[in-house]
């Protein structure tokens, strides 16, 4: 086991949860929708609605600090579209011991 | 000119760009994704369909197949790249092409015919239609709405980079003409070099009179009759 490359293997799991959005100001026709539909049931407090999406990992690393390091370099490079995506690395807990 | 086909799980048009290739004259093979040479190819299309499912984005997992690799290199170099449909938001992701194909406004998988406008004929995509001809073929997608940053759009347009505009059958480029609520009503673009185009119509379906137009076909012809691509490439 080394100590600067997590792998799977590693010491500890982290749970880490990113959450990917439409840029500010970019049409959004399913938030749209959603909002529309909310009127509908009588939610008319509602002043906007946007839809992204959720996405749950388990990544091991040797802190919390690098599973989220980890979770932004997989946004800049998969999880998100820098066009047109905003992303944050929301919350980290820890996830148990791997072994 | 030979045309590389790219097939990636959940490539479903490979066939009717195969196909759209050898009616113009070509002579056309496939590449599966996992390959990591062109062989011998002088161009390359990237087909419609749902490469990996189109799971996360349209093209988001493609581009990091390893053909891909190999495409943006030959790209770099000048050869001709056409991506249709999935095939252009896998060029988009990949950054051979800027912007993105977002979810279409009316959230509907839109499907029927539409009629396009050529802006440029001077590209190795269009040289055999003259600029404002009207093309009718088919689209099909989900995600077909153009977006760009302004600066980006500006850029396109001040650079003639728009190469299709949807259309009504007349030219015109109206509010109702545009399916997907694309910025511009851009239809398909070119890089700044021109030797890659995406679009989100099909020329592929529309080769044959049985298919109901051959308005696809005049793009096949114009790639496969460029005699410099060679050149261009090795």
């Amino acid at each position: 086991m080394t100590q600067s490359t997590p792998n799977p293997s590693g010491p500890n799991r982290f749970a880490v949860q990113v959450l990917v959005t439409p840029r500010p100001g970019l049409l959004d026709p399913q938030g749209k929708a959603i909002h529309h539909s909310l009127a509908s049931l009588g939610f008319d407090s509602v002043a906007a609605v946007r839809v992204g999406k959720a996405i749950h990992l388990e990544v091991a690393a040797e802190s919390a600090a690098e599973a989220e390091e980890a979770a932004r370099a997989m946004c800049d490079k998969l999880l998100a579209n820098p066009v047109t995506e905003d992303f944050r690395v929301a919350a980290v807990a820890s996830a148990g011991e791997t072994r | 000119m030979r045309v590389a086909v790219i097939t990636f799980p959940g490539s479903n048009c490979d066939q009717d760009c195969h196909r759209s290739v050898e009616i113009a004259g070509g002579s056309a093979s496939y590449i599966w994704h996992r390959e990591q040479s062109l062989g011998n190819a002088e161009a390359v299309i990237v087909p419609g369909g749902f490469a990996h499912g189109d799971y996360l984005r349209p093209g988001a997992i493609a581009r990091f197949s390893p053909i891909m690799e190999t495409v943006a290199r030959f790209a770099r170099r000048g050869g001709f790249v056409l991506g249709i449909c999935n095939g252009f938001q896998v060029l988009c992701e990949a950054g051979l092409l800027p912007g993105a194909l977002l979810r279409n406004a009316s959230l509907r998988f839109q499907s029927h015919d539409c009629h396009l406008r050529v802006e440029r004929a001077d590209t190795p995509f269009t040289s055999a239609c003259h600029r404002g001809q009207v093309l009718r073929m088919p689209l099909s997608h989900a995600d077909g709405n153009y977006y760009a940053d302004p600066e980006t759009l500006a850029a396109l347009e001040s650079e003639g980079r728009v190469v299709f505009r949807y259309c009504d059958p007349r030219g015109d480029a109206t509010v109702e003409s545009n399916p997907n609520g694309s910025l511009m009503g851009i239809a398909g673009i070119a890089n700044r070099r021109g030797n890659v185009l995406g679009m989100m119509p099909h020329p592929d379906r529309a080769i044959e009179a049985a298919l109901g137009s051959v308005d696809g076909l005049p793009l096949f012809e114009s790639l496969v009759g460029q005699t410099h691509a060679a050149e261009v490439v090795r």
